[in-house]
C-alpha cells in the first residue's frame, strides 16, 4: 500500500518534444486512478515512468513521501500488468505467478511460495490450469495469469497498462467488473491507463484525462461529466459526444444553427462580453417536447427542428439533427475538430429522446432542451464558462467517500472469510461463500453508484 | 488454403522425393564408393561389384596406415570446430541482444562490419594472415584457426540471432525488471530460454561454418598438430603412386558427415520455431 506523488513531471524524447509535459498527481493510499485518453496522448508513457521503464526527463515522483526517480525497476515494488499479457511462455502458470517470488531469493520458503500461488490462483479462479503453459490458454486466462504475477507478491501498487484491450467485448466487462472487485479487496493503490471511456468511467475514483502530454482535468467521473473543465474533456467524455453548437448571445437568448436557445441568467452572465460562444449540450439535455413533464418544462427551452433520421435502441432512441453552420462558424468547428484529434466534425446534433416518442426523421417536430444544465465554452481558449467549481468538487468528494466506504466493505468480507478458513476443515466452502457474498455485495455498491450518476 | 486433397498430397509426396534423391544421390554415391576396392573403383556401376564390398577403406583411416593422418585431424576438427562455435555462439548472443535491444551510436557500423567480414573473399585473407602468423607464433596451431573460423562465424551468428532476439517481445524483459530482476537476470531467466532454439540454430550454423572451412585449414597448418579433416583428406596417398586414395576419402568423408547429421537429429527440437507462441497475444 502507498501513495504515489507525481511532481511536474516531463517526459522528453531526442527529438524534444514532450511526450509528458508537467502533469501532477497526488494517488492517495488505496485509490483507483485512470488514465485516459486519445491515442498519443502519453498516458502509457506517465505510467512507464512511474514503473521505471522509461527515464524522467524533469520533476519528482514519489512513492510514500520517498523520491523513486533514478530507482530501477524492481526496486519500486510496484505490479505491472501488460497489454499484451507478457507471460513467459517456457513456464507454466503456477511458475509464471511464482517468478516474482523467486527472484526475491530467499525471502520465501517453498511452502510459502506454494501458500501464496495457490491462494492467488484460487482468488483468480486458475486452479485448474496451474501445470498448463500459457500458449494453451485462452485470452481471459492469460489476462488473469498475467494478474495473478501482480497480487502474488504484495506489491505497493498495481499499474495496468490497458489490460482488456486484446480481449474481446464479453469478456472485457467481465474481467472489468474482476479487476474493480479485486481492487477494492485488496484496497491497493492503482493506475490504469485505458482509451476506452467505458472502463476509465466504471474503474476509476478519479480519471485523468491526458491530451497531447498534457492533463486536462483530473476528477471524479461524475465530475468529468457534469463539470468539465473546458472543451476537450467534455467532448472525450460521454457516449455519443457532447454536441457543439457555434452560438451567439443577446441577452439571455443564444441564437444557434438549430434554432433560439433562451437560457438562465447566470449562465448568460458567464459569457458576457463574448461574440461567439460554444454551446455543449449532451444528447439526453434533448426530450421530444410532447413527453417533457409539465413541471420541467419551465426549466429547459423548446424549439422546431426537423431530424434527418433516428435510431430506435429500445431503450431509448437517437435522434439526428443536421445543421448548417454560417461560414466563420464552419471554420470554428473545424478547428474544434482537429483539437479532438478527429478529421471533420460534422456539423450534427445527436439528441437522446425517449423509446416511445413519435418523432420520425423528415418531420418538423418540437424539441425541448434542458438549458440548466448545458455548458457555455470560450470558442478560442475551449475553456468552460459555465462551469460550477464547488459543485464538481462537491462530487469528486462524494466519490471519494464512496470509495472509502467501498473498500471497508470489501475488507470486512474478506476479514469475514479469513476467520471463516481459519475454522475448521468446512473452512473452504464457506470461504467461497463468502467470497460470493462480497461479489454481490460489490455489484450493488457499483450499482448504487450508477442510479446515483 | 490448407487443401488436404488426395491430389494435394500426392504432389507433395512426389516434389518430396525429388528433393531428396537430388540431396542424397550424391551421399548416397559416396558410401557406396567407401565400401569399393580399389580396382573396382572404375567400374562405372554405382554400388560396389557383387562379393568385393570391402570396409578395408575404413579400416585404413582408422586403424591403417592412414591413422595418423584422420585420427588427429579428425580429433583438430572437432576440438577447433567446437570451440570456435562455442565462442562465437556466446559473443554473438551477447552483441546480438544488444544490438536488438539497445540503442547506442555505431550500432549500424558494426553491424554493416560484420556484413562486410562475412562476404569478404576468404582467400585474399589468407595469405596476410600465413604471414602474421608466422611472425607471432600461431601457425599451426588450433588457436591460429580458432580466430579465422571467428571472422566466418560471428558475422552470421549475429545476423541470425540479431533477428531472432527481435521477435522476442520487449515486454517479457520489462516484465520481468518490474517483477524485481536484474537486468541479468531478466536476460537470463526471460530471454535466453525464449532464445534457446535460435541459440541452438546458430550454433549448428556456426558449427559447420568452422568444420567445413578448406582454404583456412589447409593454409595456416602444416603438421598433425592443427590440420583439420577437409585438409588432411587431401593428404591422403594410395597403396602405391599408381592408386587414388578415392576409396579412402570416400571412407573419411562419410565418417566426418556423421557428427553433422548426428547434430542436426539431436538438436531437431530445439530447432523448432514457435516456442515463444503464447507469451503475448497474436
Amino acid at each position: 500500500m502507498a501513495s504515489i506523488t507525481l511532481n511536474h513531471l516531463v517526459k522528453k524524447y531526442g527529438d524534444g518534444f514532450p511526450a509528458v509535459n508537467d502533469i501532477s498527481i497526488d494517488i492517495a493510499d488505496g485509490e483507483f486512478i485512470i488514465l485516459v485518453g486519445p491515442s498519443g496522448c502519453g498516458k502509457s508513457t506517465l505510467l512507464r515512468m512511474i514503473v521505471g521503464l522509461e527515464d524522467i526527463t524533469d520533476g519528482d515522483l514519489l512513492i510514500d513521501g520517498q523520491r523513486v526517480n533514478d530507482k530501477a525497476p524492481r526496486d519500486r515494488n510496484l505490479a505491472m500488468v501488460f497489454q499484451n499479457y507478457a507471460l513467459y511462455p517456457h513456464l507454466t502458470v503456477y511458475e509464471n505467478i511464482a517468478f516474482p517470488l523467486r527472484l526475491a531469493k530467499g525471502k520465501h520458503s517453498e511452502e510459502q511460495v506454494n501458500k501464496l500461488v495457490t491462494d492467488a490462483a484460487a482468488t483468480l479462479e486458475l486452479t485448474d490450469h496451474l501445470q498448463r503453459k500459457p500458449a494453451n490458454l485462452s485470452g481471459g486466462q492469460r489476462q488473469r495469469v498475467a494478474m495473478g504475477r501482480a497480487i502474488v507478491r504484495q506489491a505497493d501498487a498495481f499499474l495496468f497498462d490497458e489490460p482488456l484491450s486484446n480481449l474481446d467485448a464479453k469478456l472485457r466487462g467481465q474481467m472489468r467488473s474482476e479487476i474493480s472487485q479485486m481492487q477494492r479487496r485488496l484496497g491497493v493503490t492503482s493506475v490504469y491507463v485505458t482509451h476506452d471511456q467505458t472502463e476509465a468511467m466504471t474503474l476509476g475514483d478519479r480519471v485523468a484525462v491526458l491530451k497531447k502530454g498534457e492533463l486536462q482535468q483530473i476528477a471524479s467521473p461524475r465530475e468529468l461529466y457534469e463539470q468539465p473543465r473546458n472543451l476537450f474533456v467534455a467532448g472525450f467524455i460521454g457516449s455519443p459526444s457532447m454536441n457543439f453548437l457555434p452560438a451567439t448571445l443577446e441577452g439571455t437568448t443564444l441564437k444557434t444553427a438549430i434554432g433560439d436557445l433562451e437560457i438562465p441568467e447566470e449562465k448568460a452572465r458567464t459569457a458576457a462580453g463574448k461574440k461567439v460562444v460554444l454551446v455543449g449540450v449532451r444528447p439526453e439535455f434533448f426530450e421530444d417536447a410532447k413527453l417533457v413533464e409539465d413541471s420541467k418544462r419551465p426549466h429547459g427551452s423548446t424549439f422546431a427542428a426537423t431530424l434527418t433520421h433516428t435510431e430506435w435502441l429500445g431503450n431509448e432512441q437517437y435522434g439526428y439533427i443536421t445543421f448548417d453552420p454560417a461560414p466563420e462558424m464552419r471554420e470554428l468547428l473545424n478547428s474544434l475538430a482537429r483539437e479532438m484529434d478527429a478529421d471533420e466534425l460534422r456539423p450534427q446534433v445527436v439528441v437522446t429522446l425517449d423509446a416511445s416518442s413519435r418523432i420520425r426523421g423528415g418531420r418538423e417536430s418540437e424539441l425541448w432542451v434542458d438549458t440548466r444544465k448545458l455548458h457555455l465554452f470560450d470558442a478560442e481558449s475551449g475553456e468552460n464558462l459555465t462551469r460550477d467549481a464547488e459543485a464538481g468538487a462537491a462530487l469528486t468528494r462524494e466519490a471519494a467517500e464512496e470509495r472509502a466506504e467501498e473498500i471497508a466493505t470489501a475488507q470486512r468480507a474478506d476479514g469475514r472469510s479469513e476467520s471463516g478458513s481459519a475454522n475448521g476443515s468446512d473452512g473452504a466452502v464457506r470461504d467461497s461463500a463468502t467470497v460470493d457474498a462480497g461479489r454481490t455485495g460489490g455489484a450493488t455498491a457499483a450499482g448504487g453508484k450508477h442510479s446515483a450518476g | 488454403m490448407t487443401n488436404n486433397t488426395t491430389r494435394h498430397k500426392v504432389l507433395w509426396a512426389i516434389i518430396t522425393v525429388l528433393v531428396m534423391i537430388y540431396a542424397l544421390f550424391p551421399v548416397a554415391s559416396i558410401l557406396a564408393t567407401s565400401f569399393k576396392t580399389p580396382s573396382d573403383l572404375t567400374s562405372g556401376k554405382f554400388l560396389p561389384s557383387s562379393g568385393t564390398a570391402t570396409t578395408s577403406n575404413y579400416e585404413q583411416i582408422l586403424v591403417g596406415d592412414a591413422q595418423g593422418l584422420f585420427l588427429s585431424a579428425l580429433r583438430n576438427s572437432v576440438g577447433i570446430a567446437l570451440i570456435a562455435t562455442f565462442v562465437a555462439v556466446v559473443l554473438a548472443t551477447l552483441c546480438a541482444y544488444a544490438i536488438a535491444r539497445l540503442d547506442f551510436p555505431g550500432k549500424k557500423v558494426i553491424l554493416t562490419t560484420a556484413l562486410a567480414v562475412s562476404i569478404f573473399p576468404v582467400i585474399s585473407i589468407v595469405t596476410p594472415l600465413f604471414n602474421l602468423w608466422r611472425t607471432i607464433g600461431l601457425y599451426d596451431t588450433w588457436l591460429g584457426l580458432i580466430i579465422p573460423y571467428l571472422s566466418l562465424t560471428l558475422p552470421i551468428s549475429i545476423w541470425t540471432l540479431a533477428a531472432f532476439f527481435r521477435q522476442i517481445p520487449w515486454e517479457l524483459e520489462q516484465a520481468a525488471q518490474v517483477d524485481g530482476a536484474t537486468t541479468w537476470q531478466a536476460f537470463r531467466k526471460a530471454i535466453i530460454p525464449l532464445a534457446a532454439p535460435g541459440v541452438f540454430t546458430t550454433a549448428i550454423i556456426a558449427f559447420f561454418i568452422a568444420w567445413n572451412d578448406f582454404v583456412y585449414g589447409i593454409s595456416l597448418t602444416s603438421t598433425e598438430a592443427a590440420r583439420p579433416v577437409p585438409a588432411a583428406l587431401a593428404f591422403f596417398t594410395g597403396a602405391s603412386q599408381f592408386e587414388s586414395p578415392t576409396g579412402a576419402i570416400s571412407a573419411a568423408a562419410i565418417i566426418v558427415t556423421i557428427p553433422v547429421v548426428l547434430l542436426v537429429l539431436l538438436f531437431q527440437r530445439q530447432i523448432v520455431s514457435g516456442l515463444t507462441s503464447g507469451a503475448v497475444k497474436g
